[in-house]
């Protein structure tokens, strides 16, 4: 199985409940935006920094959340320092890493199950308009099961095009690749109507 | 949806989670990293058609987003869904239903060209359409700045276009999907 980004902790972060957690980044994302002010949107990312050794996560963790930004800060921050000023860039900047560092925490503090069931909760009144919560649940387990599955078909293929010298070919990858797995994902639909799913 | 819908969809969001494992390529010069995964959206709007290969990029995006790290170089979370790059994110899910969309409209006398432009139109023009206007929009800089930053990526997005393309092609002919015409 694959395991999520959650780590494990006692905080209070952890013991909140998923669906508050999403609406309260929901309202940072949207309240960062409609503030445009560099000095209130410092305050909020110190804030969410903060978060994060009250949540018992070190720098380590802190620096490998916004390490993949990082330098695409750097290149907004000079683009508006060029544009506009300083201040400018300072609201930029601080207004997403706030963002993705909030998010991240989320994330982080989060059980990948516990979000999934207040998804599922979340769907209930979406029903009169056909989407059935039950069948976004078998596929969203399927998804998990075909990852493994398909990476193996993966390397069987491509040690089977290597041996015909075509292992630097993508389409003569990806295509086998698909047609086998429709082929297995056909047995599993018949598999499961088999066993009167609906 | 019909048991065997849901089972493709699934499918075509595990495929997208797979080609994230694949390596990104470097590109020479520029040095824009170049990743399979986005081959994922056009091999599902191609394959299964508007509803169900759009379906399986939410799908997919819902996973990303409640913490499983299937984007490719193992990132997931919200963090990467609502940051700067979040405009792509979900420009795939519009991306791979426009490219179904137009796929199904050619089904009857699809050719490389038509099929071709198809997945170019929805790959590239409608994803960077969205893209570069939400990072517009997170970076304060002009739509226009945001098309040129993007720029370096559309060669690896042209090699992309023709693997899907091949790729269409011969899943049609092999194991069609999509059956109605336009």
């Amino acid at each position: 199985m694959i395991a999520g980004l959650y780590i494990d902790g006692q905080s209070a972060l952890h013991r909140s409940a998923a669906g508050a957690k999403i609406l309260a980044m929901i309202a940072l994302g949207t309240g960062v935006f409609l503030i445009p002010d560099w000095p209130v949107v410092a305050v909020v990312l110190a804030t969410v920094l903060l978060f994060y050794p009250v949540s018992g996560f070190g720098p380590r963790i802190l620096w490998a959340q916004i390490k993949p930004v990082l330098w695409l800060l750097v290149i907004f921050f000079a683009v508006q320092l060029w544009l506009a000023d300083w201040q400018a860039g300072l609201l930029v900047v601080s207004r997403i890493a706030a963002i993705v560092l909030f998010a991240s925490l989320v994330t982080l503090t989060t059980k990948t199950s516990d979000l999934l069931a207040s998804l599922e909760r979340a769907m209930q009144p979406l029903r009169p308009i056909g989407v059935n919560p039950e069948k976004v649940s078998l596929a969203i387990s399927m998804v998990l099961r075909f990852i493994p599955v398909i990476a193996q078909v993966a390397g069987e293929i491509r040690d089977a095009q290597r041996a015909r010298g075509l292992d630097r070919s993508i389409v003569a990858m990806v295509v086998p690749l698909i047609i086998r797995t429709l082929k297995m994902a056909d047995d599993v639909a018949d598999a499961i109507d088999a066993r009167s799913f609906d | 949806m019909k048991t065997k819908d849901i089972v493709y969809v699934a499918l075509f969001a595990a495929l997208t989670a797979v080609l994230g494992l694949f390596p990104p390529i470097t590109l020479p010069v520029t040095g824009v990293p170049v990743t399979a995964q986005s081959l994922g959206p056009m091999l599902a709007g191609a394959i299964l058609g508007a509803r169900r290969g759009g379906l399986s990029i939410v799908l997919f995006l819902v996973l990303v987003a409640v913490g499983l790290p299937l984007l490719s170089g193992g990132r997931g979370g919200f963090g990467v869904m609502i940051g700067v790059t979040g405009g792509f994110m979900f420009g795939w899910a519009i991306s791979a239903f426009v490219i179904g969309l137009l796929i199904e409209k050619f089904w009857n006398r699809l050719n490389v060209l038509n099929a071709g432009l198809s997945i170019a139109f929805g790959g590239i023009v409608v994803l960077y359409a969205i893209g570069n206007a939400w990072v517009a929009v997170v970076a304060e800089i002009s739509y226009w700045q945001a098309t040129v930053g993007a720029a370096p990526f559309l060669i690896g997005d042209a090699i992309k276009v023709v693997i899907a393309t091949a790729a269409c092609l011969a899943v049609r002919r092999a194991y069609p999907l999509i059956s109605k015409a336009g």
